[in-house]
């Protein structure tokens, strides 16, 4: 098998941009620590999460202050709301870190703070775990986007990012 | 002699998969219209928004699975019998798989339409990936299955003639067309098992309430282990045409046989054991497996990168041929005019911009900022949505008039078309990637929202911009399927004898031939061997950690759509 030198060169470049790829991954899990959406939240069973039963934060959603300028967010999402989020906004104060509990309580949707990365899928019976920083305060729009039914595109919510000073501290949502 | 002359069962085979594929490109075609008017709000005054959800299902069921299967399974019959030089065995087996397909898509379809009629119990507004828990008809569900099964008859069949063919030289290399055929197939029989489990082992019963649970996840798992190599199972064939057919037109020869049958090879290998990453944003998988099939799927690269080397190549020797010189400007000695090969050549330029995208894509961290928005369906429509149907419209002005024997009808018409497709596209794919990464979801009927000042903040030239050009892109590209139905129509329709075919089914040898190319490479077992590795590395763990708890747990009872 005779290979021109040209696409010898070629295929040593494709390489080089293929191994160039993995290697950007590795440094973005490595280095900044950009963490996959994995297993770390367990499984529920979605009956339970409809029922509130669950005994878990599901049964009571919303904000929950673990430490300092750290908080808990339980979302149940449901055909076709947030709970928090849609009827009333979720709100965190600006420089918190929020770590996210979402589960579905019956088909599957997605979470998508629109226009960041944060950005989940939504299963029933697992629950998804996703830590992200606040650093300003802003008002964000929450989109699911996986289709769940006739309704999927009024499934929508709010998210505020409130100064410090204005937050009330003792509980969220 | 024409196709049709010398294979005149092959041929009937041939024309009737086109027939269907035709068909349901013409109303896939049309609900894709309706989606891009529909969902930018240039006009909603033809459907409400949850038939959208109707209309999204059956443009995604009928172009992506109906439409390309019937017509890789007649490209594919073509190519078979055009180089075994022999015809398929056993009509009755050949019309049994047609039939079967047939029946199944049949089905599929009919439960789809029923979504619009809600006094009506049938429906399957589940989309093309149709994921649990939502559930549609058992009708939907069957008629899937039924189409699966009928492309493995399919597969079975070319399989048959090859080896007859086999009996009779049993020293000499595979042809290389049927070479390509029998790695798609191989390829597409190891990933579809993931579907049909998940169909016939879940989703059927499931459906007739014969169990009452399946787990949203293992499902799921179980579709997209079969859902990115069926995107290989779209785009082989577009490369099968591009190796094979395109050369010719371009005037020239392949340059090297040995680095398509590698290409190939390493599409069986490495198609299946990637789906996670189409789930990197799944709860319940750990990283390290996602991270897995990111690295499997950068590999995947390769052998598109391989593709744009040897069909440029290609196409530069056929252009040399026909006089041309220099570093560049031998691009104009390309026969821009025929549209055979014009659709083709565009389809490859923007599948090269399609596969850019999907590089996005698969890398796992930077997939946070574009799974589910409009950035996906902007991608895979350069790809299964151009460089797989753009090539299939192109090769069919070459091909049809072989198996019909019947002269291309208004050519003038078939000059233009795959131009016009490629100004639609761009506009389209081109604001739909921008929207994405505005954030704009896909797969919604509205992307309007009360929240909307909020939610896409910045993007160059506005929203409104971007509405404009996907409207406008969707509407070009109806126009260009408009055109290519007529002249398919016109040529179908038209008599015969009325002088000689221009175009011949006769392939011109690889410069570099399968001589030269090593004899491992034929070694089928060998590669489909390491394929099976390489999915049980990838997906053995993961699978046996959900179906640990139980194969139906966590479960999801139904909600019917």
């Amino acid at each position: 098998m005779d290979i021109h030198r040209f696409e010898k060169l070629w295929i040593a470049i494709a390489l080089l941009l293929i191994i160039g790829f993995i290697s950007t991954v590795a440094y973005g899990s490595l280095g900044p620590g950009v963490k996959m959406i994995d297993n770390s939240g367990g499984t529920i069973d979605a009956e339970e999460v409809q029922s509130g039963s669950s005994g878990t934060g599901f049964d009571d959603p919303g904000v929950t202050k673990t430490g300092p300028n750290e908080y808990e967010v339980y979302v149940k999402a449901q055909q076709f709301q947030f709970i928090p989020g849609t009827s009333q906004p979720i709100e965190v104060p600006a420089g918190s870190t929020v770590t996210f509990y979402v589960t579905a309580s019956d088909v599957t949707h997605g979470f998508n703070i629109a226009g960041t990365n944060v950005n989940t899928m939504v299963i029933p019976g697992q629950v998804a775990e996703l830590t992200v920083n606040f650093e300003e305060p802003g008002s964000y729009g929450i989109v699911c986007n996986e289709y769940c039914g006739g309704g999927h595109h009024t499934m929508e919510g709010r998210l505020e990012v409130v100064p410090q000073s204005e937050y009330n501290s003792t509980e969220g949502v | 002699m024409a196709f049709v002359d010398e294979y005149p069962d092959a041929a009937k085979v041939v024309r009737a998969n086109f027939g269907v594929a035709f068909i349901a490109l013409a109303i896939g075609g049309l609900f894709g219209l309706i989606q891009a008017l529909h969902r930018t709000g240039v006009f909603r005054g033809l459907i409400n928004s949850t038939d959208y959800y109707t209309v999204l299902t059956g443009h995604g069921v009928l172009l992506a699975l109906v439409f390309t299967t019937f017509f890789i399974a007649g490209l594919f019959t073509w190519g078979v019998t055009n180089s075994l030089e022999r015809s398929l065995p056993n009509p009755r087996l050949t019309w049994a798989w047609f039939l079967t397909m047939l029946v199944g898509s049949g089905l599929a379809a009919i439960a789809i339409i029923g979504g619009f009629f809600p006094e009506l119990p049938l429906s399957a507004d589940v989309l093309f990936t149709f994921y649990p828990p939502l559930q549609a008809s058992p009708v939907f569900y069957i008629g899937a299955a039924l189409l699966i099964v009928g492309s493995w008859i399919a597969g079975f069949d070319w399989f048959r003639t090859f080896w007859a063919w086999r009996k009779d030289n049993p020293d000499e290399r595979i042809p290389l067309q049927t070479f390509m055929v029998l790695t798609t197939m191989i390829m597409w029989y190891v990933s579809t098992v993931g579907v049909a489990i998940e169909v016939v082992v879940f989703l059927i019963p499931w459906s007739l309430g014969l169990i009452s649970e399946v787990d949203p996840l293992l499902t799921r798992t179980l579709f997209w282990y079969f859902g990115h190599p069926v995107v290989y199972f779209w785009l082989m064939p577009a490369y099968f045409i591009w190796y094979t057919i395109l050369p010719k037109l371009a005037g020239g020869r392949l340059v090297s046989d040995a680095l398509a049958r590698i290409v190939f090879v390493l599409f069986v290998i490495l198609s299946t054991p990637v789906g996670f990453h189409h789930q990197y944003l799944d709860p319940g998988i750990p990283e390290g497996f996602k991270f897995i099939a990111m690295t499997n799927t950068m590999f995947l690269l390769l052998p598109s990168l391989l593709t744009a080397f040897t069909v440029v190549a290609s196409m530069e020797h056929g252009a040399r041929q026909r006089g041309g010189t220099g570093y560049l400007s031998w691009l104009w000695n390309l026969p821009w005019d025929n549209p055979a090969f014009a659709g083709s050549a565009l389809a490859g330029i923007m599948f090269a911009a399609g596969g850019f995208s999907g590089m996005i894509n698969a890398g796992m961290n930077i997939n946070y900022l574009i799974h589910n928005t409009l950035w996906v369906p902007g991608h895979f429509h350069l790809t299964v949505g151009t460089a797989a149907a753009l090539t299939f419209m192109a090769v069919s002005y070459w091909l049809v008039p072989q198996i019909t024997g019947k002269r291309l009808q208004h050519r003038n018409l078939a000059i233009v078309q795959p131009y016009v497709w490629f100004v639609g596209m761009t506009l389209m794919s081109n604001a739909m990637h921008r929207a994405g990464l505005a954030g704009v979801p896909r797969r919604t009927a509205e992307p309007e929202y009360n929240v909307v000042d909020a939610t896409f903040p910045e993007v160059l030239g506005g929203m409104g911009e971007m509405q404009i050009q996907i409207a406008l892109g969707g509407t070009l590209l109806f126009l260009g399927l408009g055109l290519f139905l007529v002249v398919m129509t016109g040529t179908w329709l038209a008599e015969r004898g009325r002088g000689t075919l221009s175009v011949n089914s006769h392939l011109p040898a690889a410069l570099s031939g399968p001589e030269h190319s090593p004899r491992v490479l034929d070694n089928l077992r060998l590669w489909t061997a390491i394929a099976i590795v390489l999915i049980l590395i990838a997906y053995g763990p993961p699978i046996a950690s959900m179906i640990g708890d139980g194969v139906l747990n966590p479960g999801s009872p139904g909600f019917p759509v």
